[in-house]
């Protein structure tokens, strides 16, 4: 049974409608992380199941609990703010108390919790300091301590790394991904990350303009994309998309450009057969390109070194693309390679309406 | 002199005529006032007329069974005032910090009575409370109940200018509340909703606490203006009937006028100027701990 289900969700401001006709079901002890770029819905989403931000219309189920007209304290969940919003009065062990103090749990019991979820988050030594005198990582655990000693049904966070520096960020992922193998509860994530999306999540949801525009697992979502706008948006660096035209060359389907011709396997020839003949949007994600005699000859505009991998700017028929090759010796711009890229690996899309061929 | 000495100098030479203006405005009367508190001086004689009499001003102030009375009127005055009006304002700014049509307009209604000049202020509350023609009077004779002696009264008269002060003033706390309401951070009272706060646990436990600060400086701020208040009441009451309206100020006023005695009036001033300037002093300290507290965290945080 879904644990938690969003049906015919919308949220109108006044006369702008923000989000019309959401549908999504979240499996019991699912971790799923709400992607896209800003303005997309994700966090008002997020919001709408917290009950911070009231409901236009439709349900909100956990369990079979319709909780959309709900107070945010009658729905059993915890969130992890962007800001960690800690209260500025009191000190570690008072903020991660509050809601357990709220709720008249008796002191002994209280103390023991926050003693328990302060060492798994090594913030033993921090109990009696206010959240002014913490560095933000440490503000940032005690924001997550505050939800782990809830020990509520669901866990909600709204881009609770986005206000650390890129290496606490990473660390913070990581000790995110294993609390949620370790205490299994329904998580909901927003983030505008899709590196933290892809590293954390069970299942994706890939959001724009206040509508789905995929959801599956993070595989699903790199390997098969529904739409050129999930493509672009999961994967790093971004996929790279070309004009072709589909081309019957002697009984082989082939993506014909500027200057290039990419056979596709025969497996894939039935489904696009009503599309011979006519303009497609390639998509090819920058570690599609095989460096090896025989491809298509690419000049090196620019080759930025990583380490183990470079990614080398090229120009195709005109139009830039991004390759990803593992580094043997640093490739110098300038120079002029040859890459082959197989029929299987690409993506084709419906120039007008976007959907994956 | 070098350009560099020049250089330093210039922002003095431009302060100075502010720093004239200054000495003149402020330390000029200020120190007339204290060596007046030093004179047995009448209106009728220049100042270097008046005999010279040491503390004797201060000492007779203190067996003064009527300066008593009016020190002890002023105090409660100001307690019974600060107290009510704190609650009263921090209270509707509390109920009207929402976003609901019309608040705007609703916000500007609200601190019109701080607008008024308290000469008018007296004059209209003193229309009000009249015994025959007064609308509070006449109302209660239309409802079938006794009229009650507004002004007449000692007891009632106290409560009268208690009443016309909280009309006036409780404006300001309310919206000086309302402004720090609104700068508590939105996501830790939204982080209290999720912890299961109700509204009243959210007032009591996160928004009043966090506003402490504001409701501090405003609380002393009204402190000093409560004891420094006189125009509202010298219109409706005089001071009277009897002494019971009598607050300090009143009090000065009338030593000088009508007793003609300006050492003692000057005496009495300096004294409500050092009970104001103690109050001045504890917001200053206030504000200097607060100052050092944010301090030593943004310290600690960089360290961190």
């Amino acid at each position: 049974m879904p644990e938690i289900r969003l049906q015919h969700l919308r949220k109108d401001y006044g006369v702008l409608t923000v989000i019309e006709d959401l549908n999504l079901e979240m499996a019991d002890g699912e971790f799923t992380v709400l992607v896209g770029p800003s303005g997309c819905g994700k966090s008002t989403t997020l919001r709408m199941i917290a009950g911070l931000e009231s409901v236009t219309g439709g349900e909100i189920m956990i369990g079979d609990r319709d909780v959309s007209q709900l107070e945010p304290k009658e729905r059993d969940l915890a969130m992890v703010f962007q800001d960690y919003a800690l209260y500025p009065h009191m000190d570690v062990a008072k903020n991660m108390s509050f809601a357990l103090r709220l709720a008249r749990m008796n002191k002994t019991d209280i103390d023991k919790r926050v003693k328990e979820v302060a060492e798994t988050l090594d913030l033993t030594a921090y109990l009696n300091r206010k959240p002014a005198e913490l560095s933000g990582g440490q503000r940032q655990r005690v924001a997550m301590g505050r939800a782990l000693v809830r020990d509520a049904g669901t866990f909600l966070f709204d881009e609770p790394l986005s206000n650390l520096d890129a290496k606490l960020r990473g660390q913070m992922r990581a000790e995110l991904a294993l609390m949620s193998q370790r205490i299994k509860k329904n998580m909901i994530y927003v983030t505008h990350d899709q590196v933290e999306a892809m590293t954390l999540g069970d299942k994706i949801v890939v959001m724009k303009f206040g509508e789905i525009m995929q959801a599956g697992t993070p595989e699903e979502l790199y390997r098969s994309p529904a739409n050129k706008f999930v493509a672009g948006f999961i994967g790093s660096p971004t996929m790279n998309f070309l004009n072709a035209e589909l081309v019957d060359e002697a009984g082989t389907l082939s993506a014909k450009g500027d200057g290039f011709s990419i056979p596709l396997p025969d497996a894939r020839k039935g489904a696009l057969q009503a599309h011979r003949d006519r303009n497609i949007h390639l998509g090819i994600r920058p570690s599609s390109f095989a460096e090896g005699p025989g491809g298509l000859k690419m000049p090196v505009i620019l080759s930025e070194y990583i380490g183990a991998q470079s990614v080398l700017i090229s120009e195709l028929g005109g139009q830039r693309v991004s390759i990803e090759v593992n580094t043997v010796a640093p490739i110098r711009a300038g120079e002029e390679r040859e890459f082959t890229v197989q029929g299987d690996e690409v993506h084709l899309f419906d120039p007008k309406t976007e959907a994956a061929l | 002199m070098s350009t560099a000495r020049a250089n330093r100098l210039t922002p003095y030479l431009f302060l100075a005529p502010a720093g004239i203006v200054l000495a003149v405005a402020l330390f000029y009367p200020i120190c007339y006032m204290v060596y007046a508190s030093f004179l047995d001086w009448n209106p009728s004689q220049r100042i270097g007329e008046a005999d010279f009499i040491g503390l004797r001003n201060y000492t007779k102030l203190f067996s003064d069974a009527a300066f008593r009375e009016s020190m002890w009127v002023t105090i409660k005055f100001s307690a019974v005032v600060v107290t009510i009006e704190m609650i009263l304002g921090v209270g509707l700014a509390l109920l009207l910090d929402r976003n609901i049509r019309g608040m705007s307009v609703l916000r500007t209604l609200f601190i019109l009575p701080m607008m008024i000049a308290p000469i008018v202020v007296g004059l209209m509350w003193r229309y009000m409370y009249h015994p025959t023609v007064g609308i509070f009077n006449r109302t209660l004779t239309d409802w079938g109940f006794e009229p009650i002696p507004w002004l007449a009264d000692g007891d009632w008269a106290f409560a009268s200018i208690v009443i016309a002060d909280i009309w006036q003033w409780t404006p300001f706390i309310f919206i000086l509340s309302l402004a720090a309401l609104q700068s508590l951070p939105a996501s830790a009272i939204e982080a209290s909703k999720i912890d299961g706060a109700s509204g009243w646990q959210q007032i009591i436990y996160i928004k009043l606490p966090l506003m402490l600060p504001v409701l501090i400086v405003t609380l002393l701020l009204r402190l000093i203006d409560s004891f420094k208040v006189l125009e509202v009441i010298l219109v409706m009451t005089n001071g009277g009937p009897g002494l019971s309206t009598e607050i300090l100020s009143i009090r000065i006023n009338r030593t000088a006028s009508e007793f003609r005695e300006l050492g003692e009036a000057a005496a009495m001033s300096n004294l409500l100027l050092i009970i104001l300037l103690i109050l001045t002093f504890a917001m200053f300290i206030y504000n200097k701990a607060q100052e050092v507290r944010a301090q030593r965290m943004r310290a600690v945080e960089e360290e961190a």
